[in-house]
């Protein structure tokens, strides 16, 4: 017993307690001493153990001085004070009276009185949220941050993702089809965003793959179009990535039958679309794109595709983000532009051919610019809203929808293509740039001094487009191989892409006519070429609808046109090959007919009704008639 | 350790300590009478307006004697004169004549259903253990105090010292050969005996037979039992044996064994034989053995159910009925969802309305039929606020996720961060909005864990100027310039044991080492009332789920129920024979549960005040407890490690959850009750499947009227998770009204 019992408890011997007697000046019997002693480890035992109850109930695991001192409150005996402190007490023995005491050094309390380094008060208690755990899952992040995704990720994740990432990088188009849209529906992937996010990155190490860049590009519309997932700050990310394929010179663009174009095209709707439904994620993200646009623009030393990707990048964010860089910067840029396009060196043939296409996006950025602008005008001047009420109704909707935006709002194409539409309704009779106010005819005079003349010139000198004409079929048949791929542009598109793809939209589109076309937001695959030739079709329609002509009269003349070189299966694509590539084309090239019409004064007439009908100023006839050959040259190559 | 505090106390103190068990008296012949709790909450009336009729029992009579005596032998004549007044005694009746039948005990003492009847000196010594220091006072100043003497005088009857380990190792030769059977249940006789024949031989000063007796039988007890011994070893003296609780305890409460007939007829016969009238005495006085027919148990059954200080509970102690159902809840016409639909469409409206009608209606309007009747316990009237509070629950409830073992919640973890071990309890509002902390420095704190911060109201002045009529009133009385995340209180002058909020998250309670249980504003952040009554640290404390109620219980070994308008308690609580840890509100407010060191479980009847049920089985001091939401079932964790698992209504444990290794000190249900969470100092939460072990239970045969329950040992079935934190120990749990699981804990670097 009594070994056992000094095993569990700790006693005091007699000897100390006469000892401590001693000091007090008592001398002690020993049996006294024995008894006291006894009693003295069965107090101390009982107020260990009430004092272990306190520790309980501040639920910790360590005995405090202060439990123990309660304890003896309990037992109405005396505090101890003076062993509070934190750090342990250097415990000390005197060897020649076997006694232990606690060290306890003198405290200068001047010096601690005069001391200039008062210690800081202990840090405040707070409380820190931590999602511990998700779904009975672990998370792993460091305590005091809120998870955007749990780390670890579950095997059915882990599986989805890899499963999607094989069939989007993949061969199977189908595959790619389905993968595509589960990404765009799938409720559950949140956690994987930032590895999809990762993948997206990687398009700076497949710049030389066009078709892994287009890939990775409808990955990025995919995810930006999931309700369900929220994606904060990788926004920046994908739109760093998105702004990779717009501006830089991929390696892709080397060879002059790699289809970049159909990208930058695509990037920057898509750019566009981040911005518009996600822009508000990221603070300064307007400015930050607009500044990067601005400086390839202003960068002479950037190939011509940059500048390409640098003037749609600009165009898809707005006719605003247009009139502030791109035509302020616009006369600068044109010495350069000009003295390449005027180059009619066999070696310089690459460079121009790019030189055009440039041209080709500047003409539509500005001719935007100078619609919306005409809009914004007539809008305030006139008052006048009866006549598509809707339209305007959609553009301030949309307004509404994306307030606290850095750049003032604008309304999309949808609103534009509607609001010119009742431009030309209203004005029936009367051109535009006549009662628009002034500024407006500044710029428009500013921007004919470049253009008006150069569109006569471009078709004129188009270089000689007989010499890629080889390359074409099989272009053709490989873009036919990929219905949704962007397709991938016949060669002869760098030369006079605009014909090619005029020809083989406009009397579809026309035949049958929408009157509702979605906004340039990107809704399917094919979305692209769709919604900017609409806005072709769209204002072509209106052209024709302004006149008694009306729609057969338009696509009739082009029937003429097409018919005589056609021999029909050939010519007439599936919608789906023709599409990316038409879109910037076909736009273009109403915009030469428009201009062509705007040369022609008070008539209202397109140039192509003017062809078959009226009797045309020698300019226009020469380009109509270069249209013809060209379009004869393009069908024959096609053909061929 | 009571008596020297007693003894040191001044008069005023104990004066003021004396009347008290005049006030339990009353509260509890206010049960007798049948009288309810005052009618109405609100209307002020208090218990002290007492109506005392002759309806008092002969023992309630005797009781009332013996306090009487005793008080007047301490010169309480006023108390004397208060007491009397109060029961109604005639002023003669306090003779000596009298205290000789006298049942003594004391008013506290009525809620100790297994003493009635007793002795004089068991119930005395209830009054010095269980309540009142003042009344240990005179122990220690007069030492042949005739009272004590009394409590310890059964051990003065003396055989030989020398012969008490022969007796004990014959009994114990005799019980290992007995047969299989009946040997586990006459083991149980093991440990009283132990017990008492040990503190007999120091009693009788015989120091070193003590030390052998203990050396040489203490190994064979059952380990549970550790702790107990423990403190008996170190208890060798007759002065050691005064004011030490355990002790008193155990000499005052009869060690309560459940032994089958045959085996008793066994044992009876085994000791009238021997002639062994030393342990024969000893079973006839200090042990109660419940005797029931049939089958004995199994070792595996009784070890589930003992390890109590007192044994296990008696077969008749849970026999009584409880209403374990829920309340009816008030309708409340339905949310503004209806509003939108009828404006969507007209038509459509009557027939989506039906449906949702029923639905509501088939949940509130069918009565449970064992849910009390709704006014049995008078309850607050609902508030405008209350109901848009109900109507945001409701609405939450619809997009509660609906959890399973397949179906993990999530969990959010509170850590507090630099409270240097000064975090001692926690609570989360219903609404999971706030959240609070009481610390080991007296302060508590209020955090909101919203983007709302935390307001005061405006100061009177300010008050005034403000347009009472305007709509917006309740949002102009906030001082927008003392918004701020963290509220610090002032006002306990000892570390927070425990904190609750009140459902309407206006009032904070808490509960202190200083004795009092402090209602604080959270609309000022100010303390409005310091309730007193417990004289010893208050461990712990709670709302009623309907507000306007709660319990507190501590040290001092009761459990008082409390009105928030009333400054004495309405209802005390008293049977525990050791400190009540944690104290919790049934569902529908008609019961409260509280866990004791003594390793019982009581609940306890809010109308009478009556213990109704008691549960044994954990092996060391109660820190947790949980009803389900549909108010059956009860779940405990203990030091032990363990969760137990018990059916109210049977008076049943229905299970045992192993796999924590520390104190649990918390546990909660889910929303709907399938999971159960279990938060420890281990720094882990687990999460069981609630409905796998209710559920197979039911398949069960409970006519069993024995009671004996048969556990299976699928605590790793039923185990969905563990969730570790990196260190910190889990002392809250919360689940929010959408079945979201808040855990809380401070930062153990």
């Amino acid at each position: 017993m009594a070994d056992r019992e000094e095993r569990r408890f700790a006693e005091v011997s007699r000897e100390s307690v006469r000892l401590m007697a001693e000091g007090a000046g008592v001398e002690l019997g020993d049996d006294v001493a024995a008894l006291l002693a006894e009693d003295v480890c069965y107090r101390l035992r009982e107020a260990t153990q009430s004092s272990s109850q306190f520790m309980r109930h501040a639920k910790r695991r360590k005995l405090t001085v202060e439990d123990f001192n309660r304890a003896l409150r309990w037992s109405n005996v005396e505090a101890i004070c003076g062993y509070g402190a934190q750090d342990a007490l250097p415990f000390r023995s005197v060897k020649e009276g076997e006694l232990f005491f606690v060290e306890d050094r003198d405290v200068n309390l001047v010096e601690l009185a005069l001391a200039t380094n008062i210690p800081k008060g202990c840090a405040e208690t707070m409380v820190r949220v931590n999602v511990s755990y998700l779904d009975g899952k672990g998370n792993l992040e460091p305590q005091g941050t809120v998870p955007t995704a749990v780390q670890s990720l579950s095997d059915d994740l882990l599986k989805y993702y890899q499963q999607i990432t094989r069939a989007i990088l993949g061969e199977d188009p189908h595959l790619m089809k389905v993968a595509l849209l589960d990404l765009q529906s799938n409720s559950k992937i949140a956690a994987l965003l930032p590895y999809f996010v990762y993948v997206i990155s990687g398009v700076k190490s497949v710049s030389h793959d066009l078709e892994q860049l287009n890939r990775l590009m409808h990955m990025v519309k995919s995810l930006v179009q999931n309700p369900y997932l929220y994606l904060g700050s990788y926004v920046r990310s994908l739109v760093s990535s998105v702004m990779y394929c717009i501006l830089e010179p991929l390696a892709a663009s080397i060879n002059p039958l790699n289809d970049h174009w159909t990208l930058r095209d695509y990037a920057a709707l898509l750019l566009s679309h981040i911005f518009w439904t996600h822009g508000d994620l990221v603070s300064g993200l307007y400015h930050q794109i607009v500044l990067s646009l601005q400086k390839v623009l202003s960068d002479p030393v950037r190939p011509l595709c940059s500048h390409y990707g640098a003037v749609v990048g600009l165009h898809a964010l707005g006719w605003k983000a247009v009139e502030r860089v791109l035509f302020p910067h616009l006369p600068a840029y044109w010495a350069n532009l000009q003295a390449v396009l005027d180059d009619y060196s066999v070696s310089n043939a690459q460079v121009k051919a790019d030189g055009h296409k440039v041209y080709g996006a500047i003409l539509v950025a500005v001719e935007r610019l100078l619609k919306m602008k005409a809009l914004s005008l007539s809008q305030s001047a006139e008052g006048h809203s009866g006549a598509h009420p809707g339209s305007v109704v959609g553009a301030a909707s949309y307004r509404v929808n994306s307030p606290g935006l850095s750049p003032p709002p604008e309304p999309l194409s949808e609103a534009a293509l509607g609001i010119a539409s009742h431009l030309q309704v209203g004005g029936a009779g009367c051109h535009w740039e006549e009662w628009t106010p002034v500024p407006l005819p500044a710029m428009y005079c500013e921007l004919y001094s470049f253009f008006g003349d150069s569109l006569a010139v471009r078709f004129s000198t188009g270089p000689g487009f007989g010499t890629h004409s080889p390359c074409a079929p099989s272009q053709l048949s490989d873009s036919r191989k990929e219905p949704p791929g962007p397709a991938s542009n016949l060669d002869t598109t760098r030369k006079m892409p605009q014909l090619t793809a005029n020809l083989n939209i406009s009397p579809r589109q026309d035949g049958s006519p929408r009157t509702d076309p979605p906004p340039p937001s990107l809704s399917g695959t094919g979305a692209v070429p769709r919604a900017s030739s609409m806005q072709r079709s769209k204002s072509s329609s209106s052209c024709s609808r302004q006149r008694s002509a009306g729609l057969s009269r338009e696509v009739f003349p082009k029937a003429r046109f097409t018919s005589p070189q056609t021999t029909p299966p050939a010519f007439s694509f599936p919608d789906n090959v023709c599409n990316n590539s038409a879109c910037f084309c076909c736009s273009t090239t109403y915009l030469c007919t428009q201009t062509a019409r705007h040369r022609q004064g008070g008539q209202t007439c397109t140039s192509l009704d003017m062809f078959t009908l009226l009797p045309p100023p020698a300019s226009i006839v020469c380009a109509c008639v270069r249209v013809c050959v060209c379009v004869c040259v393009c069908v024959t190559d096609c053909m061929s | 350790m009571a008596a020297v505090q007693g003894g040191m106390s001044d008069a005023d103190i104990e004066t003021d300590i004396k009347t008290e068990p005049s006030t339990d008296g009353f509260g509890n012949n206010n049960a007798n009478d049948g009288r309810v709790l005052s009618a109405s909450p609100g209307s002020g009336s208090s218990t002290g307006s007492n109506k005392q009729t002759a309806a008092v029992t002969p023992e309630d009579q005797q009781t009332l004697l013996a306090v009487l005596q005793f008080l007047k032998k301490n010169k309480l004549i006023e108390s004397v004169e208060i007491l009397r007044r109060e029961a109604g005694l005639p002023e003669n009746s306090l003779d000596p004549k009298a205290t000789e039948s006298a049942g003594a005990g004391s008013g506290g003492a009525a809620g100790i259903v297994d003493l009635e009847g007793g002795d004089v000196s068991s119930l005395l010594s209830r009054v010095t253990g269980s309540s009142s220091a003042g009344a240990q006072a005179p122990t220690k100043v007069a030492e042949d105090q005739p009272d004590v003497r009394v409590v310890l005088s059964a051990y003065s009857q003396q055989g030989d010292p020398t012969l008490y380990e022969v007796y004990y190792s014959d009994l114990k030769k005799f019980i290992e050969t007995v047969l299989d059977c009946h040997r586990a249940e006459l083991s149980q006789v093991f440990y009283p005996l132990f017990v008492h024949m040990y503190l007999e031989l120091v009693y009788n000063n015989h120091e070193s037979e003590a030390k052998a007796f203990f050396e040489k039988f203490s190994g064979d007890q059952e380990c549970y039992y550790e702790e107990d011994l423990r403190v008996l070893s170190g208890l060798t003296k007759k002065e050691h044996m005064r004011g030490n609780e355990t002790l008193l305890d155990f000499r005052t409460s009869k060690f309560v064994l459940r032994i089958s007939r045959d085996s008793y007829q066994l044992l009876k016969r085994h000791l009238q034989e021997r002639q062994n009238n030393q342990i024969w005495n000893i079973i006839q006085e200090h042990l109660y053995i419940d005797i029931f027919d049939g089958m004995p148990r199994s070792k595996s059954q009784i070890d589930a159910m003992s390890g109590s200080l007192a044994g296990e509970a008696k077969r008749e102690a849970n026999k009584t009925k409880v209403y374990y159902g829920l309340l009816k809840e008030p309708e409340i016409e339905l949310p503004l969802d209806d509003e939108d639909e009828e404006a969507e469409n007209e038509e459509g409206k009557p027939k989506k309305k039906k449906p949702k009608k029923d639905s509501m209606g088939s949940k509130s309007k069918k009565q449970d039929p064992n849910a009390p009747s709704q006014n049995r316990i008078p309850l607050p009237e609902l508030k405008d606020s209350d109901k848009l509070d109900k109507i945001m629950y409701m609405k939450e409830a619809t997009k509660r996720i609906r959890l399973g073992s397949d179906n993990l919640p999530s969990v959010c973890f509170y850590t507090f961060l630099n409270a240097y071990q000064g975090l001692t309890a926690v609570d989360f509002t219903d609404d999971s909005s706030l959240i609070a902390g009481g610390f080991a420095d007296s302060t508590v704190r209020v955090w909101s864990v919203t983007p709302k911060k935390l307001r005061k109201v405006k100061s009177a002045a300010d008050l005034n100027l403000i347009d009472k009529e305007s709509d917006d009133v309740l949002e102009r009385i906030m001082d927008e310039k003392t918004a701020s995340e963290l509220k610090i209180m002032y006002g306990h002058s000892g570390p927070v044991y425990g904190i609750s909020f009140s459902p309407d998250r206006n009032y904070l309670l808490s509960s202190s080492e200083d004795g009092t249980v402090r209602l604080w504003s959270l609309l000022t952040f100010t303390c409005l009332v310091a309730y007193k009554g417990h004289n010893y640290p208050v461990w712990d404390t709670q709302f009623s789920p309907y507000g306007y109620y709660f319990v507190s219980g501590g040290h001092d070994r009761v459990a008082r129920l409390w009105a928030t308008d009333h400054y004495q308690p309405l209802r005390i609580f008293s049977g525990h024979l050791a400190d009540i840890t944690c104290t919790r509100f049934h569902p529908n407010s008609n019961y409260v549960a509280t866990g004791s060191s003594d390793r019982t479980i009581r609940v306890w009847d809010v109308l009478s005040g009556n213990c109704v049920r008691i549960f044994t089985g954990h092996k060391g001091p109660i820190h947790s407890l949980a009803f389900s939401p549909n108010g059956k079932f009860l779940a405990s964790g203990a030091t032990d490690g363990r969760v137990l698992l018990w059916d109210i209504g049977h008076g049943l444990m229905v299970g045992e959850l192993k796999g924590h290794t520390d104190t649990i000190y918390s546990l909660r249900f889910s929303r709907d009750g399938e999971i159960l969470a279990s938060g420890s100092m281990d720094n882990t939460v687990r999460l069981w499947d609630a409905m796998k072990a209710f559920d197979d239970l039911e398949t069960d045969d409970f006519t069993a009227a024995t009671g004996h329950i048969h556990l299976q040992d699928n605590s790793q079935e039923l185990l969905l998770g563990t969730y570790t934190t990196k260190s910190t120990p889990v002392i809250h749990l919360h689940f929010t009204r959408r079945n979201l699981l808040l855990a809380a804990g401070a930062f153990n670097p």
